[in-house]
């Protein structure tokens, strides 16, 4: 029977049960690879359930450092009997599954071309702990413990993640090594060589840093000066704002006064979330929500106000699988027409895509800046597979002479030197007029905020050429926004081709991937990682370079596409749709399968005859 | 409504007030509403409160929703910035606004579509979180901007202009907001000035959620018989259970009353509530008399005005998140930006 042999290369999946305290016992798993040097990528599967449903999760140990999910599976530890059958299943041929053999299974419930390894985890447990919640927890951990003999994880290195996580906790510090050890101790006796899957000390990790999205943009928005949240709990969003919150606790509170420099308000609903940050925007605080797509539903009305009366606002919104509640603990990237076209009337906002933890980071502290310079709601989407999973990223950095950029804000000197106030007269040409904080003046600068239509000194009027004009400076605005936002990144690969590819946020990983495999199987290709909304000429001029383009998205109706085609007027035939929408992340093996099959159709059609890819 | 615009030049004789505003200083554009609109008693009212009171117009935020009483804060305060946000969500971005600026006073206006129908989930929230504001709710039962279709503060059994009975019960806007946790509850009528203005200066000044609802009857469709909202009959069933005065801290004034009538309420900020009882048993600081009181004037068809209910221990939002004193949006990147030393420990913290 052929057997998997790899170092350093291989996945593995865990399936629990919801609350049975595996998800600490996985992470120090995948962590223990990091401190050997070697990259992994973990994600978690998980249900919509506090306690009791299935979930999973897989590590991707991968010294080539592909941060994207493979696909397959190559050792399946199979620690949930609901959902046995499918979990064997799904193991590659050659692969390995792990279990639990305390009670015999029928010869059934196996598989032929598979290794089996079984080990009395409970039978070990039950002799060891009397406690049943004790008993659940040391079985996780001895099954790390034998899983770190099997697949040769410096037992060194756990020890030491151990004591960091329970440092100052002796009570639980020497039972958690013990059950280790213990584990460790019993497969390397008896399960000698079962796996040929192999983890070797490697220097690949470097200085780069392990987070999630979510807390990372929590950490952006500490950075960027938010000063007001309000949120409304929906998953996959929620950790944002307990990041945020977490992180304030650390570095906001006023030393002196033991005061916070900070407001966290949990809304009655996402309604409220971001009507609160629209008061605090008009009045002059970085304020900022996180939401996922049901919450940006909520809130359009509020958005469609934020855009035409001007008002600073930045929206997480951490994508998840929609319609309606769709898969709340699944990803996609199916809201970027909801955000971009958000509200009633003619709107359009500002989206950034940030591709990883760092980038969430970044994005959510130049949100800010954005929304205060543009004076309009700013969107960073991210979604669940970059927000909900710890991800190996560039460390985050800082330029400590930045200052935030608050924008055109006319100040109570300037006003009192006569200079000219109109709220909304574009002076600079660049459609962003000056506004006023509330309170700046006794005379001068103070004006009506109204969602209905008003002239250029914000005074209310119906007349069309006073509408036209206010509508078409905000187009200017837009305008203005594309040489601000994050600009396209570009991957030339060297030769002349007819081919491109379009990709953005948590796609990039797959994409990298997918870039060597093509590259590898002969087919060339330049892409475009677009970074923002809206796009600036550099996409244009991208699309006009390519006969074809791809456009890689994890949505069913091509949503990215629908965009470029109607705000670039490009020909929908020139943008091939690649789309990826069960749930799971975009892996490497989908984006290279797909488009070299589509490459080959087109390298046979007539009309294309003697161009090669 | 009248379309002479306003004068700009003042009497030199006009009254100034301590900080040398005239009442013409906290006058807004002219009213869009129709004559005879209680509304606009209630922005005169107002006008008159904030004289009263020597708050400087511009340190004054105005919010409001959507509706006929949404509009009069363009009426009032001119050089105030206000903020006409959307339906029924008034209370939420006056949450936002008082988070990013403490030193600034908030005056939430709103009617009895905006804040007891499609705003009933907002309004109830605002007074749970102790927002500090004065949120003034100019009530008519019925929606005037759309013409007449009954809103949901009508009394069950009271009649539209067209004869159509209402058969559903009316939501209890005082009687909400103190189960919310209002920390101050009156009651108005447009039509009694005297005790209104009172009234507003003392939710004004208030350091907590205060909470005003004002019968406002519409002129144009609801000030019919059959109403329950029309001058007639608001005149006819009021029962006042007080007289207010109110007096900043910094005025030690004690005025003498008749013994026994008179109980002085000092507040959380030193100012003190001067209450000239109508009715002798009432005490406006037990929630739960005020509650039966309430229920008890509903019951018997009156409408029960005067300060209702007031917890002179009142704190706010700012005060339950323990926020610094300096306004956020005054803080920068000194105070908010915890630098590249620190996000290389936290680096570190992640590896």
């Amino acid at each position: 029977m052929k057997r998997i042999e790899a170092v350093n290369d291989f996945v593995v999946k865990f399936a629990n049960v919801n609350g049975s305290g595996s998800a600490s016992a996985n992470e120090l798993f995948a962590k223990s690879f990091l401190r050997m040097g070697i990259p992994v990528s973990p994600r978690n599967i998980f249900p919509s359930n506090i306690q009791g449903l299935p979930t999973w999760y897989e590590v991707r140990v991968t010294e080539a450092g592909w941060l994207g999910r493979r696909g397959g599976v190559d050792l399946m530890v199979a620690m949930n009997p609901q959902t046995w059958d499918k979990d064997v299943r799904e193991i590659d041929p050659g692969g390995y599954l792990f279990y639990d053999n305390t009670k015999p299974l029928p010869q059934s419930k196996f598989r032929e071309d598979i290794h089996v390894v079984g080990m009395p985890l409970t039978e070990i447990s039950n002799a060891t702990y009397t406690d049943a919640r004790e008993r659940q927890l040391f079985k996780n951990i001895i099954y790390v413990g034998a899983l770190a003999a099997l697949l040769g994880i410096e037992p060194g290195v756990i020890a030491e993640l151990i004591g960091e996580q329970y440092k100052g906790k002796e009570k639980l510090l020497k039972p958690n090594l013990n059950a280790f050890q213990m584990g460790y101790h019993y497969a390397e006796e008896t399960l000698k060589d079962a796996i040929g899957l192999k983890a070797q000390r490697a220097y690949e990790v470097g200085d780069r840093i392990f987070i999630d999205g979510n807390a990372a943009a929590g950490l952006g928005m500490v950075y960027g000066g938010a000063t007001v949240c309000a949120w409304y709990p929906i998953t996959p969003s929620s950790s944002v704002a307990e990041a945020f919150q977490r992180y304030c606790a650390r570095l906001r509170v006023d030393k002196e006064s033991g005061q916070n420099r900070f407001a966290i308000v949990q809304a009655e609903d996402e309604l409220a979330s971001i009507g609160m940050v629209v008061g605090a925007g008009w009045n002059g605080a970085r304020a900022f929500t996180a939401t996922s797509g049901p919450g940006v539903s909520l809130m359009t009305e509020f958005i469609g106000l934020a855009y035409f009366a001007e008002i600073p606002v930045t929206i997480i919104d951490v994508q998840r699988g929609g319609p309606s509640t769709g898969m709340p603990t699944r990803t996609q990237q199916s809201d970027v027409i909801a955000c971009a076209y958000a509200s009633h009337g003619d709107t359009k906002h500002v989206l950034l895509f940030p591709e990883d933890p760092r980038e969430c980071f970044e994005h959510a502290a130049a949100a800010l800046d954005l929304a205060d310079r543009l004076q309009t709601p700013v969107f960073v989407m991210t979604d669940l597979d970059i927000g909900m999973n710890q991800r190996l990223a560039r460390p985050f950095t800082w330029d400590d002479a930045r200052r935030y950029d608050r924008g055109k804000v006319m100040t109570e000197a300037e006003l009192e030197a006569g200079k000219e106030f109109g709220r909304y007269l574009d002076v600079d040409g660049d459609g962003i007029p000056f506004r006023t904080y509330p309170g700046t003046h006794p005379t001068k600068g103070g004006f009506f905020t109204r969602g209905t239509t008003k002239d250029r000194y914000a005074r209310y009027s119906e007349e069309g050429p006073v509408y036209v004009d206010n509508v078409q400076r905000l187009l200017r605005k837009f305008e203005t926004a594309k040489s601000l936002v994050p600009q396209p990144v570009l991957r030339a690969c060297g030769r002349k081709t007819r081919f491109g590819v379009i990709y953005y946020g948590s796609t990039s990983p797959a994409m990298d991937e997918a870039y060597g495999a093509l590259e590898a199987a002969g087919i060339a290709v330049d892409t475009l990682r677009i970074c923002a909304f809206p796009f600036n000429d550099a996409v244009s001029d991208f699309i006009a370079e390519h006969e074809q383009v791809f456009v890689v998205e994890q949505n069913r109706d091509a949503q990215l596409r629908t965009l470029l085609m109607n705000e670039l007027n490009v020909d929908p035939a020139k943008l091939m749709p690649v789309l990826h929408y069960d749930g799971t992340p975009i892996t490497a093996r989908f984006i290279t399968a797909e488009i070299s099959e589509r490459v080959r159709v087109l390298n046979v059609e007539p009309l294309k005859k003697g161009k090669a890819a | 409504m009248t379309f002479i615009a306003k004068p700009r030049l003042h009497h030199p004789t006009l009254k100034q007030n301590r900080i040398g505003y005239t009442r013409r200083d906290y006058e807004g554009k002219v009213s869009t509403l129709c004559a005879g609109c209680g509304h606009d008693s209630i922005s005169a009212a107002l006008i008159q409160a904030f004289w009263e009171l020597d708050i400087e117009p511009h340190k004054v935020a105005k919010l409001s929703g959507i509706g006929c009483s949404s509009k009069t804060p363009d009426y009032f305060l001119g050089n105030s910035h206000g903020f006409n946000t959307v339906h029924g969500r008034m209370p939420s971005v006056l949450t936002g606004a008082n988070l990013a600026n403490r030193d600034l006073i908030y005056i939430g206006v709103s009617g009895d579509g905006d804040s007891a129908s499609i705003g009933l989930g907002q309004f109830a929230h605002v007074m749970r979180r102790g927002v500090d504001m004065a949120y003034i709710l100019e009530n008519n039962g019925v929606y005037g901007l759309t013409k007449g279709q009954f809103s949901a503060t009508a009394d069950a059994g009271s009649r539209s202009k067209r004869g159509v009975e209402n058969t559903d019960s009316a939501v209890d806007t005082v009687g909400l907001a103190l189960l919310m946790g209002a920390s101050y509850v009156a009651r108005g009528f447009s039509g009694d000035k005297e005790q209104l203005v009172p009234l507003l200066k003392a939710a004004i000044a208030h350091p907590g959620a205060a909470f005003v609802d004002v019968i406002s009857p519409c002129v144009a469709f609801n000030n019919h018989s059959g109403s329950t909202k029309s001058y007639d009959y608001v005149r006819e069933h009021n029962e006042a259970v007080s007289r207010l005065d109110f007096w900043p801290s910094r005025d030690a004034i004690t005025v003498s009353y008749e013994e026994g009538a008179v109980i002085e309420v000092p507040q959380h900020d030193g100012s003190i509530l001067k209450l000239r009882k109508l009715d002798g048993a009432y005490d406006p600081t037990d929630k739960i008399a005020a509650l039966n009181a309430i229920a008890r004037a509903a019951a018997d068809g009156e409408v029960l005005t005067g300060l209702l209910y007031v917890d002179p221990s009142a704190d706010d939002l700012h005060a339950h998140l323990s926020t610094v004193k300096v306004p956020f949006n005054r803080l920068g990147e000194q105070e908010l930006c915890p630098g590249s030393a620190m996000l290389d420990r936290i680096n570190a913290s992640l590896r």
